[in-house]
């Protein structure tokens, strides 16, 4: 029992991780992105990644939702109670921790053809086995929530503008309850009333018990949110040996 | 759901003489996943996809099934008319030239309702009430029934093709090129019904493609083919976001941007 409380309370745990990138169409160089990069989320706050563009936080993110893939170390996730290395996992493992416990909110919308906005948005319901009618009544909850006009919730987000697609894929982020939200730059095109709601948004995770990691180069949003920030720059590789 | 592969391909390999068609291919496909095999013409998808599906026997190598009733099934080891009425009931399979895969010169409705006679339904009306809702949900309308599927554009034959297959309720779906050769709004029209019944039904596939934005759309997990050699392999995202190898890394620089 009291060990399930542990995990329920740190749903997120980095040791250790080390990430390069090996570019094999320029001569094989090696770059380092990150090295030895440790801290854990406890249920219910933000962290904030700090440090200049470039220090990796984007990529630590995409390690953390397994899209990017792990050199070295462990990112162990409480899924459905059980402690899983999503470092080492398998893909059908990845999709499943996904689907229920780590959810993403990337910069940009990656749009499907012919899948109107409130379809995009209720998916993540539906995949959980939701209703078809009720995920898209709360879809459209969210949106009207975003301010995104009624007009385009019927519509493939290909063609909207980027804070009308940003909001889309906000939306689709915050529809589930996911123990872990990993957050990146959400509110980067979105005007001050939007980011005032996406702001509550985050607050209202915080107090259901969420953990959130977020990259937010908005100072005011950063400050609205963040618990704390950690340093990124901490993290960054030492110089090659070779 | 037993928490079980469907397919488990161990080893399977494929020479034509000396020149080697696929080599130690191992992998395993689980119920509801999409499997992209990509890799450019010549690479050997297409010959693992036929080894895999039975259509061409393996020069080494096993491909096991487990069957309805959770039993596992060498399929190189079935009788001929097993490895039939396996093809015909729980498989289905999709070519790029419909020609392969329809009856060009009987109607729509009737190349649907032929795979459910294959398994002896005989009852008229429920052949063609189950012909005729199929053909809806792939968007074909109830007046095009009669019609024969060679007075249809490239697009509709396809998902009629679709619909031929899945009228049996398949739990395994092969997909060799399904967008091949079409225009892209009806790429789009395609990979989109595709997409949606694949998640409804819960549907395990093996889709073979040289282009990775079908993949990306339709696949879970990916295997890069080169030379008859699967170079890479992981969650679709994975291998096109941050892929490893260089052959890889080559394919997914090589794509056009919009």
């Amino acid at each position: 029992m009291r060990e399930k409380d542990v995990t329920m309370a740190t749903p997120l745990v980095v040791s250790s991780v080390g990430k390069s990138f090996t570019m094999h169409m320029r001569g094989s160089v090696r770059l380092g992105v990150v090295e030895n990069v440790s801290f854990s989320l406890r249920a219910g706050e933000c962290a904030v990644l700090g440090g200049p563009s470039g220090a990796g936080k984007s990529s630590i993110v995409k390690m953390l939702y397994g899209n990017y893939a792990v050199d070295t170390g462990q990112i162990i996730v409480s899924h459905h109670g059980e402690l899983v290395d999503l470092a080492k996992a398998d893909a059908r493992v990845v999709i499943a921790i996904r689907r229920d416990t780590v959810g993403y909110v990337s910069q940009f919308l990656r749009t499907i053809p012919r899948v109107a906005a409130v379809d995009v948005v209720a998916e993540p319901l539906v995949s959980r086995g939701t209703g078809r009618e009720k995920a898209e009544a709360r879809a459209r909850d969210m949106l009207r929530r975003l301010n995104l006009p009624e007009r385009l919730w019927e519509l493939p987000p290909a063609t909207f503008s980027g804070g009308e697609q940003q909001r889309v894929n906000i939306a689709r982020g915050f529809i589930t309850d996911h123990p872990v939200l990993l957050l990146d730059e959400p509110t980067a095109s979105l005007d001050a009333a939007n980011r005032q709601v996406v702001t509550d948004m985050i607050a209202e995770k915080k107090r259901t018990g969420v953990a959130l990691l977020g990259i937010f180069h908005d100072q005011e949003v950063r400050e609205a949110v963040a618990d704390r920030i950690i340093d990124v720059t901490e993290f960054a590789p030492r110089e090659a040996a070779a | 759901m037993k928490d079980e592969p469907l397919l488990r391909v161990t080893s399977l390999s494929k020479s034509y003489g000396s020149r080697v068609g696929c080599n130690e291919v191992s992998f395993e496909l689980w119920p509801g996943e999409v499997l992209a095999v990509v890799g450019e013409s010549g690479s050997g998808k297409t010959t693992l996809l036929n080894c895999v599906s039975t259509r061409l026997p393996p020069s080494s190598g096993t491909v096991s099934y487990r069957m309805r009733d959770d039993a596992w099934r060498d399929l190189y080891r079935m009788s001929e008319a097993e490895r039939r009425f396996l093809m015909r009931t729980d498989w289905g399979f999709v070519h790029q030239n419909s020609a392969d895969g329809l009856r060009m010169t009987v109607s729509a409705g009737a190349n649907v309702g032929e795979r459910l006679m294959a398994i002896g339904d005989r009852h008229y009306g429920r052949i063609r009430e189950a012909a005729t809702d199929w053909l809806e949900r792939v968007e074909i309308a109830e007046d095009r029934v009669d019609d024969q599927p060679r007075a249809f554009s490239g697009g509709m034959r396809q998902r009629l093709q679709i619909a031929r297959n899945l009228v049996t309720s398949p739990r395994l779906i092969f997909m060799d090129e399904p967008t091949g050769g079409l225009d892209v709004s009806v790429q789009a029209r395609l990979l989109d019904l595709l997409r949606g019944l694949v998640s409804e039904l819960g549907l395990a596939a093996i889709v073979v493609t040289h282009d990775l934005a079908v993949a990306r759309l339709l696949s879970h997990r990916m295997m890069v083919m080169k030379d008859g050699v699967v170079v890479e392999t992981g969650l679709t995202d994975r291998v096109l976001d941050d892929p490893r190898q260089p052959y890889t890394q080559l394919l997914v620089s090589s794509i056009l941007q919009v």
